[in-house]
């Protein structure tokens, strides 16, 4: 039902490595899986609204005024705690590679 | 009395009456996890100190005479993917191993404020895909009642943990079944609440309009205790809902409806009154017939206490499975977009040659992904993708519909609805790991309540009969399903059950 071909686009899409041994065994069993979804087609869905959400919430918003730094604030009835460190130092810290607080990264644009 | 058996309100007095100190109560427990995880292994992460630590600030307080809470020094463990401030969070995955969590999930905190002690981080499916916690890339956790058996999944090893008391209660979370089905594997109980009752934010995403976290633990009335503890709106889950302000679903509502009163509304529910649908198109073929026996027997309890049992229909059940997997997995395929290894984790195969960022994200995630992770994220990849979104997703989309209609229409005619939570008793480690088709049967009856939004408790309601090795039955769990943000009927209803 996919093909191999198809498996490694879709691998490439979502910027994922397979093995050689993977292709065939992934390629087996997600075809198995859309066989199985296929089912889904003898449903008549003519005038049907999609749900995408089990209750529609509207436009949850705050109100647009500007906040202290909020991270890690949490009142309750007057007691508040927070993070030993800034925000922005405890989360670069997870970070493989970072240089003068940015992270690094190989470059987005190649240079021909 | 056995400390490790001890409810939250038996801990509570125990600990007012200075029967023993939290301290006590917390080192019990870290003891008989050192004796007992190596060979369940329900815990990824122990925090002794962090226990330990809270433990001692109780007992503090209980000494300078301050009334402390109800949950105040019990012991829980918590799923690894939902955040505890400075302690790993793995969600199960290679990609996440290094990971320390900068921040307290909202539900963490919560519980933190009323003084829960937390023991550890427990074992999970990788990124909670999975039925019986075989997808961890650390390896599978062992249902404590057979070892040689899965606990469950994705929250087996929360269900075990609680099920081996190697804790008092448990965090777990449900996105297709993942609280109920590894309740009902591990013998003991497990809430979903309605989707928007609990707040989401510190949980790592899977599929963010099924995703909910829940309480898995020995007793009905524990589960409540907990859900009352974490439950209500949060600003930062834009999903979450403040049960009491929901006014579709409660038809018969005072103008002033309280929750306290709601709950009362609940206590005195009469059995008698009380209308249950049991759905026949959950009773075909495929079900292990021991299951289908206890189940009914269950059914025929409550019909003896009074209640008047009704057939009903969910015509679109036969869909529900395909729908699920065709609306998990693209969330899903989104929500592990993030997945890097440029803000947290790193690669860890250094010798590879990595010419530029694409090899990066390839090299990063196919090292950090396990093999069923990215099954999921392809076949979500794939549904998304432009030719194929109008055939599968929105496809899928509409079929929701079609399941929430039945939902609606049958809770027209009835209060609650009975269940089995799986059609297969816990199975061997490694039966079902080679055929993930096979695996994903495990949710036939627990994706719809995901696809739709209400609340579902998982209750132990009896064994299967014993097989020919001997020793005892395998535990069966009964699903029951309420109304939307009517999680304390269920609940109510469930305790009726112990009682009897």
């Amino acid at each position: 039902m996919i093909t191999k071909k198809e498996l490694r686009r879709i691998a490439k899409l979502a910027r994922l490595s397979i093995t050689k041994d993977e292709e065939e065994r992934f390629t087996k069993e997600l075809s198995s899986i859309l066989n199985y979804v296929e089912k889904l087609k003898e449903v008549d869905v003519s005038g049907v609204e999609p749900t995408s959400h089990p209750f529609e919430v509207e436009n949850v918003m705050r109100s647009d005024e500007n906040q202290k730094p909020s991270f890690h604030l949490w009142k309750r009835g007057g007691r508040r705690e927070r993070s030993s460190l800034r925000p922005s130092k405890r989360l670069l810290e997870l970070a493989p590679e970072t240089k003068d607080g940015y992270l690094k990264v190989k470059s987005i644009f190649e240079i021909n | 009395m056995e400390l490790t058996n001890l409810t939250i309100a038996q801990i509570h007095q125990g600990l007012i009456k200075k029967d023993f100190s939290a301290s006590e109560l917390c080192k019990t427990f870290l003891d008989k996890i050192k004796e007992k995880n190596k060979e369940i292994f329900a815990f990824l992460t122990v925090s002794e100190d962090l226990a330990l630590s809270k433990a001692k600030k109780i007992d503090d307080m209980i000494l300078a005479g301050y009334e402390i809470p109800l949950l105040a020094g019990v012991p829980s463990a918590i799923k690894d993917n939902i955040l505890v401030e400075n302690i790993p969070c793995t969600a199960g995955s290679r990609i996440l191993e290094d990971y320390i969590a900068p921040y307290d999930a909202r539900v963490v905190k919560k519980l933190k404020n009323q003084g829960v002690v937390i023991l550890g981080k427990t074992n999970l499916d990788e990124f909670a895909m999975g039925s019986s916690t075989e997808n961890s890339a650390f390896g599978p956790t062992r249902n404590p009642l057979d070892l040689t058996r899965v606990p469950g999944g994705s929250s087996g090893g929360s269900a075990a943990a609680v099920a081996a008391r190697l804790s008092v209660f448990a965090l777990g979370s449900d996105t297709g079944g993942s609280i109920r089905q590894p309740s009902s594997f591990c013998g003991v109980v497990g809430l979903k609440p309605t989707y928007g009752a609990v707040s989401r934010y510190g949980l790592i995403a899977f599929a963010s309009s099924l995703d909910q976290i829940g309480p898995i633990a020995k007793t009905v009335e524990d589960c409540q205790i907990v859900f009352n503890a974490i439950k209500g709106k949060d600003e930062m889950d834009s999903t979450s809902v403040e049960a009491s302000k929901i006014e579709n679903y409660r038809a018969k509502r005072r103008a002033s409806s309280s929750p306290s009163l709601l709950l009362a509304e609940a206590r005195k529910l009469k059995i008698k009154n009380l209308c249950i649908g049991v759905p026949k198109e959950y009773f075909v073929k495929g079900i292990n017939p021991e299951v289908e026996r206890v189940i009914k027997l269950a059914i025929k309890k409550y019909e003896e206490m009074g209640a008047y049992i009704k057939e009903i229909s969910l015509p679109h059940t036969e869909y529900a499975l395909p729908c699920y997997a065709v609306i998990s997995s693209p969330e899903a395929s989104a929500n592990l977009a993030r997945y890097d290894a440029i803000k947290y984790g790193e690669i860890k195969n250094k010798k590879l040659k990595i010419k530029n960022l694409f090899d990066y994200y390839l090299i990063a995630r196919g090292e950090g992904f396990g093999a069923e992770v990215r099954r999921r994220i392809m076949l979500g990849t794939y549904a998304l993708s432009a030719g194929y979104y109008e055939a599968y997703y929105l496809r899928a989309q509409k079929i929701r519909t079609l399941i929430k209609n039945d939902f609606e229409k049958a809770f027209k005619e009835v209060d609650l609805i009975f269940a089995p939570v799986s059609p297969f008793l816990p199975f061997k480690i490694g039966e079902r790991i080679n055929d993930p088709l096979s695996m994903y049967l495990s949710d036939i009856y627990t994706v719809s309540v995901n696809l739709v939004g209400f609340p579902a408790l998982s209750l132990p309601i009896g064994k299967a009969a014993p097989l020919q090795n001997g020793g005892e039955g395998l535990p069966v769990g009964l699903q029951i399903i309420g109304k939307p943000f009517e999680e304390d009927k269920i609940l109510e209803i469930g305790k009726l059950y112990a009682s009897n």
